[in-house]
């Protein structure tokens, strides 16, 4: 599979000269198979470039929300795809207690917010989760809810021999027990993580800001790296950067992350282009 | 396996009242009680574990106000686990440390966004005699 970053800033999409480097789009990831089949991890204003560069031939692409909070969605209406109706669109994610995925998105996807209606759009379709694990195409794919404000959840890829686990809005930390890591079974997120080639995992804050933010359901730099040491993880991106944080800035937490906690798995940066290959080799 | 987020964070924040808390899955194994809820059942959670129903239902010697034993079936969380509803009772137990105590229990179903069943929790109040 080729992982590729499209957008990687959390909350609001942040522009400008100062974060030219891990780029300002909101979350949008896109995976590929290597028999061309082709996944996006939210929709993000990433999204619209993402779309931008899809194939004339493709004829399917399955879009996997987290959650619904604007910054994960904000890029779907400038999705090309969506207006093409030779290419079919499944969009996955979760509906809430009272009203379905679809009936969420239309909250959006309809005036005034958007001048176009999600039910107009010519080659939608809407799957709920989280269910069962469940295959599209190459791909093998579990999901469960994870510690967010409102329905969230984290997904576990499989294919191609590789396996990448995408949480990008996750706050595990507030599992810890007196400050410790507990079992296994009391980490959210813990069994679509566990032993993955790549994690891609919410580190938006500093420590500093983590006291103000705590139940916000983010991570720093720290649980993030702890989160993937726990489930062991053999390598990281850190994710969804707060939007205050500049480049510079971006390059000193990760450096003093990696100093401080020493991980004993691959740490990347999680800049806007990146691009992970993960498991069997093309 | 983990536990559902439900649970996960209902054992958090059952770590953060001051109201005894019971935690069970969805076939009644005990997940988790706090630490109020230690102090009404005289041990510690750390010491008892994890535990199936048949066990917890029993070890704490529920009677009623005759001192007749409740048939595990009658008390509040094994209702809410075969009905999915909530339920309500008062009744004494002897904690594992001796302790009779008369206490109210509410027990409430953890259903999931969808509207699965997750598993139950118990609140406890003690009534003084």
């Amino acid at each position: 599979m080729r992982v590729t970053l499209f957008g990687t800033r959390g909350s609001i999409p942040a522009p400008g000269p100062e974060t030219t480097r891990y780029g300002g789009n909101t979350p949008a990831v896109e995976v590929r198979a290597k028999n061309g089949a082709m996944l996006a991890f939210d929709a993000g204003t990433g999204i619209r470039r993402l779309g931008a560069q899809v194939s004339p031939a493709t004829a399917r692409i399955d879009i996997l929300l987290t959650h619904l909070h604007m910054d994960h969605i904000q890029g779907l209406g400038f999705f090309g795809p969506l207006y093409d109706p030779a290419i079919e669109v499944h969009i996955w994610g979760p509906a809430s207690s009272t009203l379905s995925l679809e009936a969420r998105l239309s909250r959006y996807l309809s005036p005034p917010l958007f001048p176009v209606h999600l039910r107009d759009l010519p080659s939608v379709a809407c799957h709920q989760i989280p269910s069962p694990p469940f295959d599209i195409g190459p791909f093998h794919i579990e999901t469960s809810l994870v510690c967010h404000p409102g329905p969230t959840v984290g997904y576990r890829v499989e294919g191609d021999g590789g396996v990448v686990a995408y949480m990008c809005d996750h706050e595990p930390a507030l599992c810890l027990h007196n400050g410790r890591w507990p079992g296994r079974e009391w980490i959210s997120g813990f069994d679509l993580a566990v032993g993955v080639d790549l994690l891609i995992h919410d580190a938006q804050y500093t420590d500093e800001e983590y006291e103000r933010y705590l139940g916000w359901g983010h991570s720093t730099y720290r649980h993030a790296f702890e989160f993937a040491a726990q489930v062991g993880a053999k390598q990281i991106v850190p994710f969804h950067h707060d939007p205050s944080h500049d480049d510079e800035m971006l390059d000193r937490l990760h450096e003093n992350a990696v100093r401080r906690i020493k991980p004993d798995f691959a740490v990347s940066h999680g800049r806007e282009g990146a691009v992970f290959d993960v498991g069997l080799k093309s | 396996m983990a536990h559902p987020i439900q649970i996960i964070l209902m054992r958090q924040l059952a770590g953060y009242l001051s109201v005894p808390l019971f935690l069970v899955d969805p076939k009644g194994n005990l997940l988790f009680y706090n630490e109020p809820a230690e102090a009404l059942l005289g041990r510690r959670f750390d010491e008892t574990g994890a535990m199936p129903a048949e066990e917890w239902s029993t070890v704490f010697t529920p009677v009623d106000d005759e001192g007749r034993p409740i048939p595990a079936a009658r008390l509040p969380l094994m209702i809410t686990l075969d009905r999915h509803r909530p339920a309500y009772q008062r009744f004494f137990i002897r904690g594992l440390n001796g302790v009779r105590r008369h206490l109210e229990v509410a027990a409430i179903p953890i259903a999931g966004i969808q509207g699965d069943f997750l598993g139950a929790v118990a609140l406890f109040w003690e009534l003084s005699e």
